[in-house]
């Protein structure tokens, strides 16, 4: 559809052109509501969180890189080992996976115009900026959260830890859990109401059905999050006994909220990768997924499951047998999802006729280190090895195999796949390859010896070791093993900066993908689909007789929607055409709001009661003014 | 490949000598038990990993194949395998599993029955140190545990501030140690030996430097030590000794550590009534001997920064003398 031919294809474009049209300059940037716009916001921020928190990273390994380190002061390794596993789960991986991809690609990959609530959409870019701002500034002021970033009571209560930086930790998570939950409940109306007709659910993508099951589990996992962090600052501010033994509360309350949140997360941090790998693999396969019904299910199963087995989190701290045997029976039922999955990739690449191009390689990193990271996963369930190797550097290597190994080679992988689409250039296939085996090799020789000085007794969170315990060359492997991590990342970077101003142009669809985003131009217009497409199989682009039909219509007018802002609304489950939605156009009030918010979160850190009110107060107007200035749009001329 | 890396690697970490504290080096039946159950986890965790790297192999023989359909043939095939190997084995697997370790491990390594061990002691966590108490008497010491070989000994465990960790690899698993949750483990040691153990729970600044020793001897060396622990001070006759008991009761010293029998008898510090006797100063951080001794006491937060006792400002006068009488007590 790149070539609109027809003349009365063009006039209907370029009305359409006019009707989506964005504001132009950086003020286009603060009030657009366009979905594509919030998500590239979304990668540029997050990717400035990932190299703070890269350099924290590199800070540590630098500090262990010997025994007796004197890089970094102990209270110093504290606040930079808990605020480099903040940033990255909080700030980068979540933002990156939902705001980023999600945000760019749900809507493409499902035929909508945007987001069901767009301006909800900025509202949570904006109050997940405003809240990594509050933790580094934390963190800048010498009161970064120096608990580790599970926090545990009562090391962070206001007894062992005054001082506000576990006030900056705890506020900072209930203000950023306020940008999940939206961008959470955005995409399950947007995933089951937007669909364009004909994509029923057993049509729908296995990357939608990833951020589906992500939302799901956001939603009902933050609140245990944020009303520990609640207790806490109740605890901690106004003297409450939430966690006080001395006052009938218990420090375990803690961990139970904490995990209760704490394991379904690492499910919200992987499942977008699955759906980045499951959109890969077929098109570098060139063959349909493998068992596509059972990988759909699995990839819901295991968002469900993953609230039943949070408990293994907790089998040092002393609970009977049979509560551990029971969450180590669930924590066991929970590898049958993902079994599934990797052997559907397995197979689809085993009986695809596979293309080894660069974003394929993250996948198959992916897959390695996915298999590594879930066998280590699988011994923390014979519940004595979890009791003997817990809290050791085994554990670190385990987690570091899947959050990095698993959850963020695709998405690197899938910076690479979706770049062309996005910037209408093409990246550098050698230097591509060069960044992945840098990146690998690097995370390897990282990650890897983790384990063994982990069985040899290394306990995590020690900001230094004694020599003559067999750890040294462990870790100084592992230190340089971050430095050619580090470069590989690097390297990427490089790679996609250069190609973005001296790149070839790349076509609409580079790769031969089988979603719809390829089915419109690079990058894609304001408006995303001058037809609304109609879908009939799961592989909308390898039917080409529909793509066909699609042209036909935009010459005859059919499903354009160019009376206005609209886009169509279908049924849940069928995708039965139900209504023409009217999208709300650009607004500065999200961002206003999210500033006014902002105030209120700072005005409790410090103290200042009035204040926060009055933030308050003006919070309510911003939200007023948000739903009060709806701007009708002309019918078309 | 990695798997095979990690096998080498671990065998040569494996001879590690006295006072390690690797999980590979086992010298109890509860760590032997937990060995056992990695050794055999890794080993079906490799043959899985190569099942995986196998068709990772097939699939980069296949690479770019000209002509080939976009729909694979023989879907019904491709659904078994998935069902096979991503249902079937790992079900298998799992059930094997769960019955090797959460039914059969899990009770060698659980906590001793009321009246099943032969001793009993406490262990009480403190920013950065711990505190060792035995039942039936009145020995208290701090970092170092002492038990008979051959003898099961019900550790109870206690915090006195935050949440630490009781860990000692070669002889069991680990046990949390939390405020207002009693908790108990079971130290078992096959031989005289002295096995390394590390607070494993992260309890602040100093986690890094919070170690101890366990050392096992035989009943009746034990029996001694256990004795000699017990006694109060023996007051020093003279010299630098005496005076240095002065300074000590009349400085800082005696509102934070306790010498039974005397009037100093705080508890923010370690018992410091066989001060002397213990191998290591501040929780294995230095070792003990006069050198090490007068450092820490002119400055203690140099070596082991963010640790509660403060810098003293003794003169050096003051200063040899504290250390004498520290040394005296043995």
């Amino acid at each position: 559809m790149a070539t609109v031919i027809h003349p009365e294809a063009r006039r209907r474009v370029q009305r359409l052109e006019r009707i989506w049209l964005d504001r132009p300059g950086v003020l286009g940037w603060l009030t657009t509501t366009d979905h594509k716009k919030i998500g590239i916001l979304y990668l540029f921020t997050s990717l400035v969180f990932f190299g703070a928190g890269g350099v924290e990273a590199l800070l540590v390994r630098t500090q262990l890189l010997t025994p007796n380190g004197t890089t970094l002061s102990p209270g110093a390794f504290s606040e930079v080992m808990t605020m480099h596993g903040v940033t990255m789960i909080f700030l980068f991986v979540i933002p990156i996976s939902t705001g980023a991809f999600g945000n760019y690609l749900v809507p493409l990959m499902i035929g909508a115009r945007d987001m069901a609530f767009p301006r909800m959409n900025a509202f949570s870019f904006w109050v997940f900026a405003a809240s990594g701002i509050f933790m580094y500034v934390g963190l800048a002021t010498g009161n970064g959260p120096n608990a580790g970033w599970f926090d545990y009571v009562p090391l962070a209560s206001r007894t062992y830890n005054p001082g506000s930086a576990i006030d900056f930790y705890a506020l900072g998570l209930i203000f950023n859990a306020i940008s999940s939950t939206a961008a959470a409940i955005n995409f399950i109306v947007t995933i089951f109401k937007m669909r364009a007709p004909g994509m029923a659910l057993n049509r729908m993508p296995l990357f939608c059905y990833a951020f589906l099951a992500v939302s799901f589990a956001l939603v009902f996992a933050l609140p245990a999050l944020s009303i520990d962090c609640v207790f806490l600052e109740l605890d901690r501010r106004l003297g409450f006994s939430f966690f006080e033994p001395a006052n009938g509360g218990t420090v375990l309350l803690w961990q139970h909220l904490f995990w209760i949140f704490g394991h379904p997360e690492v499910y919200i941090i992987i499942l977008p990768a699955f759906g980045i790998a499951t959109s890969i693999i077929p098109t570098f396969t060139r063959r349909r997924m493998v068992a596509f019904p059972m990988v759909a299910l699995a990839e819901v199963l295991v968002a469900f499951i993953g609230f039943g087995v949070w408990a293994h989190h907790m089998f040092a701290v002393g609970m009977s047998t049979i509560t551990t045997v029971y969450f180590a029976a669930a924590s066991m039922i929970v590898v049958i999802p993902s079994a599934i999955q990797i052997f559907a990739w397995l197979t689809t690449l085993v009986t695809g006729t596979p293309i080894f191009k660069t974003p394929l390689l993250w996948i198959i990193g992916f897959i390695v280190f996915f298999i590594i990271g879930g066998l280590s996963g699988i011994m923390f369930a014979a519940i004595p090895f979890d009791q003997q190797l817990t809290d050791t550097y085994f554990v670190v290597a385990h987690f570091h195999f899947i959050i990095f190994g698993a959850a963020v080679f695709p998405l690197l992988g899938g910076l690479y796949y979706w770049f062309p689409k996005v910037t209408g250039r093409m990246y550098s296939e050698p230097v591509g390859q060069a960044s992945f085996w840098l990146t690998f090799v690097g995370s390897a020789l990282t990650f890897f010896p983790m384990h063994i000085v982990g069985l040899l007794g290394m306990p995590r969170r020690v900001y230094t070791y004694q020599s003559g315990l067999g750890w040294d060359g462990y870790n100084m492997a592992e230190t340089i093993g971050a430095y050619i991590l580090a470069g590989g990342l690097m390297l990427l970077v490089a790679n996609l900066v250069v190609s973005y101003f001296r790149g070839p142009k790349a076509p609409d669809d580079p790769f031969g993908g089988a979603t719809l985003e390829w089915s419109i131009p690079s990058p894609p217009p304001h408006y995303n689909f001058a037809v609304i497409p109609r879908v009939t199989t799961p592989y909308p682009m390898w039917d080409e007789q529909d793509r066909i039909e699609d042209m036909r219509k935009l010459e005859r007018g059919e499903m354009v929607l160019d009376g206005g802002h609209e886009t169509p609304a279908t049924s849940v489950l069928d995708a039965n055409w139900d209504e023409v939605i009217d999208m709300p156009s650009d607004s500065p009030w999200p961002i206003v709001t999210a500033l006014m918010m902002s105030g209120v979160f700072a005005m409790l850190l410090t103290g200042h009661l009035v204040a926060m009110c009055v933030f308050l107060g003006l919070m309510a107007l911003a939200v007023a003014a948000w739903h009060g200035a709806e701007p009708e749009h002309e019918a078309a001329t | 490949m990695l798997a095979g890396l990690a096998l080498v690697l671990l065998i040569s970490g494996c001879g590690q000598s006295q006072g390690g504290q690797s999980t590979l080096h086992a010298e109890s039946d509860q760590s032997r038990k937990i060995m056992h159950l990695w050794w055999g986890m890794l080993a079906a965790a490799v043959v899985v990993f190569a099942g995986a790297i196998v068709l990772l192999a097939i699939a980069w023989k296949r690479r770019n194949r000209e002509g080939l359909p976009a729909v694979g043939k023989d879907e019904n095939v491709s659904t078994g395998l998935v069902v096979a190997f991503g249902i079937v084995v790992p079900v298998v697997c799992l059930i094997t599993l769960f019955f090797i370790a959460d039914i059969g491990v899990v009770n060698a390594t659980s906590a001793p029955k009321p009246g099943q061990a032969q001793m009993k002691m406490t262990v009480v966590g403190h920013q950065w140190f711990w505190e060792v108490r035995y039942d039936g008497s009145q020995a208290v010491t701090a970092n170092e545990l002492h038990i008979p070989a051959r003898t099961s000994v019900n550790v109870r465990l206690l915090s006195a501030d935050v949440i630490h960790s009781f860990w000692v690899p070669e002889l069991n698993k680990k046990v949390d140690m939390l405020p207002g949750h009693p908790n108990n483990i079971e130290l078992y040691a096959d031989r005289p030996g002295v096995y390394r153990g590390q607070c494993a729970e992260f309890c602040g600044l100093q986690h890094a430097n919070m170690a101890m020793a366990v050392y096992v001897d035989t009943p009746a060396r034990f029996r001694a030590w256990l004795a000699n622990q017990a006694r109060p001070l023996a007051p020093p006759a003279a010299g630098d000794a005496r005076a240095g008991e002065n300074v000590f009761m009349t400085q800082q010293c005696a509102s934070c550590h306790t010498i039974r029998g005397t009037a100093a008898r705080g508890t923010i510090g370690p018992d410091l009534t066989h001060l002397a006797t213990r191998k290591t100063l501040a929780a294995l951080t230095i070792p003990n001997d006069r050198a090490n001794l007068t450092r820490w006491v002119a400055d203690p937060q140099s070596i082991k920064p963010g640790n509660k006792m403060p810098g003293l400002n003794l003169n050096a006068t003051q200063l040899r003398q504290v250390v004498s009488f520290l040394e005296g007590l043995r």
